[in-house]
């Protein structure tokens, strides 16, 4: 065990954990971050998606020892009111079946518009295909997806 | 968890924090609903009020919603209809999951697309019974007559002189007010609520990642578990050797229980790495089964002396033995594991004084008596609140992980949060039944249907036909049978059970026989719809006419067969209640075959929430179409050999089609669709796939057959 120092959505926190623990149960388990959700562990679903200084990345297999000081944001930090535009547009479009998945879809939706506030729809489909909706809510990822970045480019 | 802990005396607090107001609280017995009003009192005392409705005199609108949450949008349709009655104004009301109490709320489970349908009248004599007091309220305070009063949108209002109250305050007056016994609904016509796209009530804890599922929750002091099962079904433990486990960083203990060894521990990742260091051996306690035995055992199984009779009509051994052409085909589907994207997981704590249970399960009250019964205790020491359900499809019907939690729990004695991994979900059990079909179809010289038979043979599969439903009754000589074999592989319901295979296999065939005789096949089956109508045979479980209405709505909607550049494939298919049929329209692309769109015509009756109705069409179909295509488990001594998502491939974001949806409007109460839309998808598909490239795709996974030799899904191609 080991204690890290961590920049999680804006705040500098310790978490004491194995080297290897990833990303994902340091932030359920130790700082109650849960809506980084655990669906695979193996990054293939992509329910655990974060940003590491803005980019999307898997934490379900990422270990501890190696997120260093590298800003982490994570769907609570994402806004401060839940009003980021892919949230705004996840809640307009009412995307959500169960909803598990959505965190991972926002987060991921989230990065691709921060490199590219006006992607094409193979950017989207690239970014999007890397996450699993169970309930098969894609129609409405790809409208709430367009809708954020018609929000963001406003 | 804030808002979800919702006992009788949390609700209490929540519904008299202001000083009273209106609590109604109302039964569902079978054939009745009575309503009364409660003060704090009665309300602590009485266990005889199923579900409530309160109205605080600041304004705010409780409705309690008290069936599991999977995703089926339950938690929002509920209130709405509610609401609809009450003439609420929707921006007031507020949702609160019920824990379970089975005093209070009957049929408190998810599954079976029934929980609308169960509902719809009671819901709507609650918020019209209320309705009704506030009005008599409003005039005792006015001294007019209720009838010159219009309740809308949360307020009475008394239009000759134009002055209005709301219905906070006069909530305290209304519970004054006779429970009035006789209420009148609203005319249809009029829904305001009803039939509007309304957003998820729980859309914001979403969106911002706040606590809602079972795996979400955390209790000071609990402890976790990981559970190492047998990976083969048929093997029971020789030996464990658990040192190194417990050894390992931050692990408390290693239990043996039955066939499980758990591991528990101070964090998630700890157990997890300290269950890979146990040493088990296994030993043979019943059958080791493999896939390529199932196979073979099939083939046995469909040819066997020893079938169930399922239904009987005429005499189809004359029909057979007269017939011009017999057409025979057979259809085969493998096992397949729920994946919700939440696994498996509760809390339990074991006290001396009582059981609590938190976490997701579809059937909450099952779960407790099981646990009742595990530990020797009533059900009523034990509580059981109700998490958001990660998906659920099925898998959360059974209650082993609710019990194995418990078990843990008392043998530790401490609360514990057990969790599944992704490969403990899918190597763990409880399977979609593997299944084949032979069907047969004797036709006279005349190419008409004189005989049909059908024989389902499965694996744990209890009765895999549906023998009352379509074709039955439009068939003179009908034979419908089944076989099973039982297996140490366990299964369970999945999301359409059995009818998500059957209804692949049956249209297939109804489109080959229209082939047969050279019709058109949504012509063939409308004939036979005529037939049945005419001139039934037998019991028939399904409504000809509703069927008849999507099939046509279904055909103008696609434009059947008129637009010369798309190929299309029909199916209909009648489950739960509902009625679906659908068209999938295939483009050809380099000589491959593209699904670019597919069209859903749906009876439900009426649509409750048109945003979450859309959703469990879309859903059900992309569903559908994921599992037809990939959707295989297989096994190898007992084991499964695909755990995860690096070799069991779920549909994704590019692979899905366009879908267009429509809904008949008839005014008939609600029928359910949580399952409807997805039977008719994997017929629909393969019947066009037939078109396109002339071969017929017989077993799923679609992937695997010869047809689809190198073709890709994507559908944005």
């Amino acid at each position: 065990m080991a204690t890290y120092q961590l920049q999680i959505n804006g705040k500098s926190v310790s978490a004491e954990a194995d080297a290897d623990t990833p990303l994902l149960w340091v932030l359920r388990d130790n700082l109650r971050l849960v809506g980084t959700k655990y669906g695979c562990g193996i990054a293939q679903c992509g329910a655990c998606t974060v940003h590491l200084n803005g980019t999307a990345v898997r934490s379900c297999s990422l270990p501890i020892s190696a997120v260093g000081n590298k800003k982490v944001t994570t769907i609570e930090g994402l806004s401060e009111k839940g009003d980021h535009p892919v949230q705004q547009a996840w809640s307009e479009v009412d995307v959500a079946q169960c909803g598990y998945c959505q965190a991972g879809q926002i987060m991921t939706a989230a990065a691709l518009l921060n490199k590219k506030s006006k992607p094409t729809d193979q950017d989207i489909e690239m970014a999007m295909n890397g996450n699993i909706c169970r309930c098969g809510t894609y129609h409405r990822i790809h409208e709430a997806v367009v809708l954020a970045s018609t929000k963001i480019s406003k | 968890m804030e808002t979800v802990k919702t006992n009788r005396r949390n609700f209490l607090k929540l519904a008299t924090a202001t000083t009273g107001g209106l609590i109604l609280g109302f039964n569902w017995e079978a054939n009745a609903t009575t309503f009364n009003v409660l003060d704090e009192a009665t309300f602590a005392a009485d266990n005889n009020f199923n579900s409530y409705l309160s109205i605080s005199s600041d304004n705010v609108i409780t409705i309690f919603s008290p069936n599991p949450e999977l995703g089926q949008n339950i938690k929002t349709s509920f209130p709405m209809i509610v609401a609809e009655e009450l003439e609420a104004d929707w921006l007031r009301v507020k949702v609160v999951q019920a824990a379970l109490d089975t005093k209070k709320f009957e049929r408190q489970l998810t599954g079976g697309s029934g929980a609308i349908p169960h509902s719809w009248e009671r819901l709507r004599k609650a918020g019209a019974t209320a309705k009704q007091m506030l009005l008599e309220a409003g005039a005792k305070r006015w001294n007019v007559s209720a009838s010159s009063l219009v309740a809308e949108n949360g307020m009475i209002v008394d239009k000759s002189v134009n002055r209005s109250l709301s219905y906070g305050e006069l909530a305290n007056e209304a519970a004054l007010i006779p429970v009035p016994t006789d209420v009148k609904l609203k005319d249809k016509k009029d829904f305001k609520i009803i039939g509007q796209p309304i957003r998820n009530v729980d859309s914001m804890e979403m969106i911002t990642g706040k606590p809602l599922y079972g795996l979400d929750f955390y209790r000071e002091g609990m402890v976790f578990a990981m559970i190492q099962r047998p990976k083969s079904f048929g093997m029971k433990i020789k030996s464990v050797d658990a040192a190194a486990a417990k050894a390992a960083t931050g692990i408390i203990d290693v239990v043996t229980f039955k066939n499980n060894v758990a591991v528990v521990g101070k964090s998630t990742w700890q157990v997890n790495k300290a269950r890979k260091l146990l040493k088990i051996e296994y030993e043979i306690d019943s059958k080791i089964e493999s896939t390529t035995d199932h196979d073979k055992l099939f083939k046995e199984l469909l040819e066997s002396k020893e079938a169930t009779v399922r239904r009987k009509d005429g005499d189809v051994d004359t029909a057979f033995a007269n017939a011009a052409k017999v057409i025979s085909r057979e259809y085969q589907c493998p096992f397949l594991p729920h994946n919700p994207m939440e696994p498996m997981n509760f809390f339990a704590h074991v006290r001396q004084d009582g059981v609590e249970l938190v976490g997701p399960t579809q059937t909450p009250d099952l779960a407790r008596n099981e646990v009742a019964r595990l530990l020797g205790i009533a059900p009523d020491k034990i509580t059981l609140e109700m998490t958001r359900l990660g998906g659920g499809f099925g898998r959360r019907l059974k209650a082993d992980y609710v019990l194995e939690a418990a078990e843990l729990s008392s043998l530790i004695k401490a609360p514990v949060k057990l969790i599944w991994t992704r490969e403990d979900d899918m190597g763990g059990g409880s399977y979609r039944p593997a299944v084949r079909y032979r069907f047969q179809a004797a036709l006279d010289k005349e190419n008409n249907l004189i005989g049909y038979k059908l024989r389902g043979v499965g694996i744990n599969s209890g009765n895999p036909t549906r023998e009352d439903n379509f074709p039955s009754g439009a068939v003179d000589n009908l034979l419908i049978e089944s076989v099973e074999y039982k297996s140490s592989i366990t299964t369970g319901a999945w999301r359409a059970p059995i009818t998500n295979f059957l209804a692949f296999a049956e249209q297939s065939f109804i489109d080959e026989v229209a082939n047969e005789v050279k019709q058109d096949p949504i012509q063939f089956r409308l004939a036979l719809l005529e037939k049945v109508k005419k001139s039934p045979v037998g019991v028939i479980k399904y409504d000809i006419d509703r069927m008849k209405t999507v099939i046509e709505l279904a055909r103008e909607k696609s434009n059947w067969g008129k637009n010369k550049n798309v190929i299309q494939g029909f199916s209909v298919y009648f489950s739960h209640r509902s009625y679906v049929a659908q068209v999938a329209e295939v483009v050809m692309k380099d000589g491959k075959p593209v699904i670019k769109k597919i069209y859903a015509a749906a009876d439900c009756g009426i649509v409750v929430n048109l945003s979450g109705a859309y959703q469990q069409i879309r859903g059900g179909i992309v569903d559908g179409m994921g599992h037809a295509f990939y959707g295989s488990l297989t096994f190898k001594d007992g084991a499964a050999e695909q755990v995860n998502f690096n070799n069991y491939k779920l549909i994704r974001y590019k692979e899905v089609p366009e879908i267009d949806v429509h809904f008949v409007n008839n005014g008939i109460d609600p029928t359910g669709l949580g399952e409807p839309a997805l039977p008719p998808t994997g017929g629909a598909i393969a019947n066009a796939l037939y078109k396109a490239t002339g071969k017929r795709l017989y077993n799923q996974p679609f992937i695997k057959q010869e047809a689809l030799t190198g073709v890709s899904l994507d559908s944005k191609m």
